[in-house]
Order: structure tokens, then C-alpha cells, then sequence
């Protein structure tokens, strides 16, 4: 059994840079559309015609995205005669439309910050790349942040899914459990705006109708890199980036 | 349980001409004949409600058919009530059962086909349709502490959007099946596990240290997808059918293709097929291998958690790179693929692939002499074979107790039958079988990849969907948790009039007790593993 100790041991440190550092590796973020000026209105009007969950908005021959509700299908990008401009990164984390301060933790847990995680209808990819947190790539803990099992020692509520109405309640529970000083973080568009699920009578159509939600981390799924980036923002160890205000667009 | 299941011996198959002629030997005088249709082989279309039970008995033991699932569909006059059986080798046969609209009792097959218990409990709760004989309904999809009785959310009066008041009725409990003085249930959920566990609950019933009854509590995502997507276009639908369960995004939204490829005659071109197949086979590798992570994780091996984990992420970053989405989502359309991919960014993939296959054989040579681990899994959560057969339990989980059904093999799609491969199996039942069904499963899927890759030849990828309406199809898959079908049925506008998913975890959370009964508290995570279920996938 001691193979294990020196199979860890051989395969050494392989942990991510990030925050220290950019990671750049291929493929640890998929990117997303970004705001897009197109030469003629007639392709910012087509943007906006095959976006199938009306994330673009053309006005003249701009073509603006709201991150919230992209659910990433890559019409955008494939299917138009001029596409959409792409952007690499994960430093996607946003303010909710209705609040314009940023509601960092104090700083007393700038080091040391729980996390409650609830899958309120989620459809198991945000909260696969919330566990991917967890394995040595990205390894959380070594920035302070830690899972936590009950919601007594949380300080910050993770909402995963649109909040369907059988988890409505447990949601509720869950929140009125946690301790102020509390924050609650939306991951992934259909916490942010229920997403394809949208609002229906087994849907409450995002996390913001349930409870006032402090921060933004749009993407469906958002990588793990961009959950890091909203703890890091909710610590106030990062600071929301320009491009992510700029990209939530008009509408 | 049910001694007398099958006359027919695993391994043995009967041709379709047979079934029919045994079928139309015994119940001919309450079948009318159909010509085969909507993705099905054969069509029995009952005069008669109570031939029901006889006909699916004598199809499930006595033919030895499997169980697909059952799927109702209200049309304007009239119910129509279809039980899907699958004849390995054949196809799909479709028991069609066709009552007035104002019935509101259909015979339960329970007792005959125990598969069909949660297809019934759903269709009550959903439909309102009772099931006489039927020994528990009530308090499925609907919690009955919110949600009121009579509602009947996919009869075609009710509104997707309507606001219905919820009820919270304080003083409501869970059915609890132990009554023994000392007896108490433990429950787990729906936020359990650091939240990182999906949400469902369960009612752990002991008397001290065994867990005498386990029952699962669905249903807390549902997020009634096939619902809303009704009136809405293909196009539409398909981005729900990918997003309703993220980890075999790709499978189902394969699934849903077909099947409106079936209603429109098209069929997807050659590359489009392989590459279907490249694409299935690599959501399998990389779901097989975040599977083995978790049963790791379950038996707090760190640094083999940890392994498992990186080849896991690295795959997930490997799709990305390939597809645009480390999820595999927006390949699929209707026709084909969304988009082509040259040579390099195979050649790419390969690589990666390759790479996680020799990981994970490393991993799998350190598991096999770690006695600490070992001791876990074996002899813990035990299906046996014939409770497995009893249980219809489809996929990994199934073949590990030696149901062979895989509908790669038992049913080809997307041109399966043009491929080598194995489907390993096991006898045990036990969570060591279970672990070593999802190491090899993973190592023919690697081969399935190689095989598609040079298959490839030039040429268009998606054939263009202008088909007919209205129609309805089935569509299947074989997703890596194991057998989905999708039904789907388009209105003469070409939008979605009833689409129902019949989820791999669906079927096997039904016989997920089985294997957590009868075995000590602390074992329960571990079996969870190894049964490796989405909770969110079964509640759609």
C-alpha cells in the first residue's frame, strides 16, 4: 500500500497558478461571445435572430451579449456567415442587475471561507465544475476556501440550477440556516436567469426571485477557473473585471 | 421474489418471426396486427385493457425481453398507452394500448413486469391516470407536502405556466415500511454531502446497523422539461434535451436526433454517424472515469481520488479543446452535426485519449492490489443476477450482474453494427464488479474511438431536415449510465407535441434499494458510488 505515497509523491505539484498567475492551459474554459460591432446592420440582425435564447441584442450594427442567459450552443460561432467575436478567460464574475456595490466579505474572510453548496434543479454540469474545485488542478484549499456540510458554519451560499419548486423550500432552509454574515453566489445562467428551463409552474426561473443574490458567475457551465474567479470576487481577493461589465450588454 | 423469470436461457436469442408467431399463437384473439412503425419493429395494439398484464408477462418472462420503459400520450379523443419491450437482436416492440379519453383506470403491470412500478407512479401523478393493483401511488414527482391532489400537470388543459399556490403541509411524513418497536428511519437530503451531492432524499429505515430499507426520494429537480417543451420547435427542444442532464449531454440529445430523424426519413450521413460514435464513446470515457473518482472518493483513497480526478479533468479539457465545450454541447442536430473537424484536431484527440487510457490502466493495476480499498468493495451492495433481471437494471450497473443488454449490440444505431467491440460483463453483482464493468467499459470505448477514427471517410455531415409531419418516433441511445429512449411526436407544424425521456438512472434508481439493503450504515456512501446515479437525469 505504500505504492500510493510514492505514486502521489512522483506525479509532484499540479495545482494551477491561478490567481498568482494566468492559467492558460487548452481547454480549462471554452470562452464566450462577446460584444461585437459588425460592419453592416444586417449581420448584427442575424446574430440576434439565431441566438436561440435571446442573449443578443442588435442595435445598428452592434451586436450586444447578455452573459446571463447564454447557454453556450456556439450558433453564434459556427453558424453565421460572419461570427460573433470569442473571448479566452474566466473572469467572468458580475454583479446581479439590481445591485451596483460590490458585497465582498469582510475581510476577516478573506483567508478562511466556507461554502454551502445547494443543487437547486441543476442539470449536473455547474455543479461537476464546482467539485472539479476539489481535485488537485485547482485545489481551493490552498487559497482558504473550503466545502462545508452544514449550513451552521457557511458563509457563502453556492446556487446551482433554475430552483425548481421542490427545492424551493430546502433552498429557503438552507439560507435562513446560515449564519450572518452571509452571501449568496448564483453559478451558471440558469441560477442567474433560469436559463432553458426559463419560468414555469415547476420553475421559479433563477435564484435571484428566491434570494438576494450578491454575485454573478455566468456560463453554462462556467469552468472552474470562473467559479474560483466569484470566490476570489467574493472575498475581495479579485475585483470584477472590465470586460464583465462590459459584456452584460443592454438589455 | 419471482423464481420463474426466464425459460429462455441468458445468451440465447429468439428471432422476431418467432415472437410473433408465439405471440399471435396465445393472445390473437384481443391483438389487431400493425405494420411496423415510429422506430418500433413490431407494433401489438390491444382491443383490450385487461389482456394487458398476460401479454407483458409472457413477453418479460417468458420471451425474455427486456423492459424499455412505458410512455402515455393524451390525444384529443382518445389515451394512447405505449410499453416499449426490447427483443435483443431485433428491435423495439411497442404494446399499444388505445383507451377513450374518459378512462381513468388501466390495469398495473407490476406485478407482472416490476420494472414498470415508477413508469406507473409517474404517469399517475403526471397524467392522473390510476393503475389498478398498483401497490403504492401518490407522492412521487409531486411532493404531496406542496403540491395539492388533482393536479395533473401534463393533461393537455393544464398550462406550462400557470401559478399554482403550493400547499406546506407541516404535519406531513414519509411512508415508512419498518413498524418494529426500536425502528427508526435516518434520512439523508436533499442537501446532504457539503451540498455537492445532487439533491434527492433518502429514508435510511434500521433498527442499529443495518440499513433494513432504503428508499430514494426523487424528483427534487424536476424541472418538468417535457412540459415545457411542448409547441416549442425541434430546434428549441433539443437544447433542453442536451441541458436536462449535463454529464451524457451527448447521448441524449443523440437519442432525440434519431428520433426526429426517424419521423423525417433522413438519415445522418456516414461522417456524421462515425463521429457520432467518436463523440458517444468519448462522453463514456470521461463520465466512466469520473465514476471511478467517485467510488475512489467514497473509500477515501486520497491520491487514487486524486488520479482519477486528473484524468478526469484532463478529458473534460480534452473535449473542450475538440468540441468547443468541455460538455460535448451544441454537436448534435437533427440530420447530422453541427460542425466538421479536420484531421489535426482528431489527431489532437487522440492523443488525449490514448493518454487517459494509460492512466487509467495504471490506475487500475495500483486499485487491484490495495487490499484497504478492496475490502470496500467487495461483497458490498450485491445485486444478484436474478434480482438484476427482476429489477431490469440497464447499463454498467446492470452488467456487472450479468445482464448483458447493451443497445450498441442489442440494438444498433448510428451504424454500431459496423464496429468490434466487447461488452464486458460480470457475475458478482457486488461494487468490486461494478468497478471493474466501468475500467473495461472504458477500454472498448477507447477502441470504439480508433475504430470511428478510421472509419472517417470525406463527405457531408448533415443532411438537411425538410421531412414530414406530423409523426412520431423513438429514439435510443446507449448513454453511459446506460439505455435512454426518447419519444418524440411533432404536430403537422413540425413543433413538439409529447416528448417523454427514459433515463438510464430512472430505471436504476427503481432497483437502487436492492443493493443498499441489508448492509451497514457506513457501507451506504460506497454503494452510492458504485451505483454512480444522477439524480438530476431521473428527474428530467
Amino acid at each position: 500500500m505504500s505504492f500510493w505515497f510514492w505514486h502521489g509523491m512522483r506525479r509532484g505539484i499540479q495545482s494551477t497558478g491561478y490567481p498568482a498567475r494566468a492559467e492558460n492551459a487548452p481547454g480549462v474554459s471554452p470562452g464566450r461571445p462577446v460584444n461585437t460591432d459588425f460592419p453592416t446592420v444586417e449581420e448584427a440582425r442575424l446574430a440576434e435572430e439565431i441566438c436561440p435564447t435571446d442573449a443578443i441584442v442588435a442595435h445598428g450594427r452592434s451586436a450586444y451579449v447578455n452573459n446571463g442567459k447564454c447557454v453556450h450552443c456556439q450558433l453564434c460561432l459556427h453558424s453565421l456567415p460572419s461570427p460573433m467575436n470569442w473571448e479566452a478567460g474566466y473572469e467572468w464574475t458580475k454583479l446581479p442587475a439590481n445591485q451596483s456595490e460590490c458585497a465582498t466579505l469582510p475581510s476577516a474572510f478573506s483567508k478562511s471561507m466556507h461554502i454551502m453548496v445547494v443543487d437547486a434543479g441543476d442539470c449536473g454540469a455547474c455543479l461537476h465544475e464546482v467539485k472539479q474545485l476539489n481535485n488537485p488542478l485547482y485545489n481551493m484549499h490552498r487559497l482558504g476556501f473550503f466545502f462545508t456540510a452544514t449550513p451552521r458554519t457557511a458563509d457563502l451560499l453556492l446556487i446551482v440550477g433554475p430552483v425548481s419548486e421542490n427545492m424551493r423550500g430546502p433552498l429557503l432552509k438552507t439560507w435562513e440556516a446560515m449564519p450572518t454574515t452571509r452571501r449568496a453566489m448564483a453559478v451558471g445562467s440558469c441560477a442567474i436567469t433560469g436559463g432553458v428551463f426559463g419560468r414555469s409552474f415547476m420553475c421559479a426561473g433563477g435564484a435571484g426571485s428566491v434570494l438576494p443574490v450578491d454575485f454573478e458567475v455566468p456560463g453554462n457551465p462556467p469552468p472552474p477557473l470562473a467559479i474560483l474567479h466569484g470566490l476570489l470576487v467574493a472575498t475581495g481577493r479579485k475585483s470584477i473585471t472590465q470586460t464583465g461589465l462590459v459584456s452584460e450588454g443592454r438589455s | 421474489m419471482a423464481a420463474d423469470i426466464s425459460p429462455v436461457k441468458t445468451g440465447e436469442r429468439i428471432g422476431l418471426s418467432d415472437l410473433t408467431a408465439a405471440v399471435g399463437e396465445r393472445f390473437g384473439s384481443v391483438l389487431s396486427p400493425m405494420p411496423a412503425s415510429h422506430g418500433y419493429v413490431l407494433t401489438l395494439s390491444l382491443a383490450q385493457s385487461s389482456s394487458l398484464p398476460s401479454l407483458c408477462r409472457f413477453l418479460f418472462s417468458d420471451l425474455a425481453c427486456q423492459f424499455g420503459g412505458m410512455i402515455a400520450e393524451e390525444q384529443s379523443t382518445h389515451w394512447q398507452l405505449h410499453y416499449a419491450f426490447l427483443l435483443p437482436g431485433s428491435g423495439w416492440i411497442d404494446v399499444l394500448l388505445v383507451l377513450p379519453i374518459e378512462t381513468t383506470t388501466v390495469p398495473s403491470i407490476v406485478a407482472e413486469v416490476n420494472a414498470a412500478d415508477w413508469h406507473e407512479r409517474e404517469v399517475e401523478d403526471l397524467f392522473g391516470i390510476h393503475f389498478e393493483g398498483h401497490p403504492r401511488l401518490g407522492d412521487f414527482i409531486l411532493h404531496d407536502q406542496i403540491w395539492r391532489e388533482g393536479i395533473a400537470p401534463m393533461r393537455k388543459s393544464f398550462a406550462a405556466n400557470s401559478q399554482l399556490k403550493q400547499k406546506l403541509d407541516l404535519e406531513w411524513q414519509p411512508l415508512l415500511i419498518v413498524g418494529d418497536p426500536g425502528s427508526f428511519a435516518m434520512p439523508v437530503g436533499p442537501v446532504y454531502d457539503g451540498g455537492l451531492g445532487e439533491s434527492l432524499h433518502f429514508l435510511l429505515e434500521t433498527v442499529g446497523e443495518d440499513v433494513i430499507r432504503a428508499s430514494p426520494r426523487l424528483f427534487y429537480n424536476y424541472r418538468a422539461v417535457e412540459k415545457i417543451v411542448e409547441g416549442r420547435s425541434v430546434s428549441d427542444v433539443l437544447l433542453l434535451a442536451e441541458r436536462f442532464t449535463a454529464t451524457s449531454a451527448f447521448a441524449h440529445s443523440l437519442a432525440f436526433c434519431q428520433a426526429v430523424e426517424k419521423i423525417q426519413s433522413v438519415e445522418a450521413p456516414a461522417r456524421a454517424a462515425h463521429l457520432r460514435i467518436l463523440i458517444g464513446e468519448l462522453e463514456r470515457l470521461r463520465h466512466h472515469a469520473g465514476a471511478i473518482a467517485a467510488i475512489c472518493e467514497s473509500t477515501a483513497l486520497a491520491v487514487s481520488t486524486a488520479h482519477a480526478a486528473i484524468i478526469e479533468e484532463e478529458l473534460l479539457r480534452a473535449s473542450c479543446v475538440f468540441s468547443g465545450h468541455r460538455y460535448l454541447f451544441g454537436l448534435n442536430v437533427a440530420g447530422g452535426l453541427s460542425r466538421d473537424f479536420a484531421a489535426e484536431e482528431l489527431k489532437a484527440l487522440l492523443l488525449s485519449i490514448d493518454k487517459a487510457e494509460r492512466d487509467l490502466r495504471i490506475l487500475e493495476n495500483r486499485l487491484r492490489y490495495s487490499s484497504s480499498f478492496l475490502d470496500r468493495l467487495e461483497d458490498v451492495g450485491a445485486v444478484n443476477v436474478e434480482s438484476a433481471r427482476y429489477l431490469n437494471l440497464v447499463g454498467p450497473i446492470g452488467r456487472a450482474s450479468a445482464q448483458h443488454c447493451d443497445l450498441r449490440e442489442a440494438c444498433p444505431y448510428s451504424g454500431y453494427e459496423g464496429y468490434v467491440f466487447d461488452i464486458p460483463y460480470e457475475t458478482e453483482g457486488d461494487g468490486y464488479a461494478r468497478l471493474r464493468v466501468l475500467f473495461a467499459e472504458a477500454t472498448q470505448s477507447v477502441k470504439l474511438i480508433h475504430q470511428a477514427i478510421e472509419a472517417l471517410q470525406p463527405g457531408a455531415i448533415c443532411a438537411p431536415c425538410e421531412g414530414t409531419y406530423p409523426g412520431a418516433a423513438l429514439g435510443w441511445a446507449e448513454a453511459p449510465r446506460g439505455a435512454a429512449l426518447h419519444w418524440v411526436s411533432l404536430d403537422e407544424k413540425g413543433l413538439v407535441e409529447r416528448y417523454h425521456a427514459i433515463t438510464p438512472s430512472f430505471s436504476n434508481w427503481h432497483g437502487f434499494h436492492e443493493a443498499a439493503e441489508d448492509f451497514a450504515f457506513q457501507d451506504f456512501p460506497i454503494i452510492l458510488a458504485t451505483f454512480g446515479l444522477s439524480a438530476t437525469e431521473c428527474d428530467r
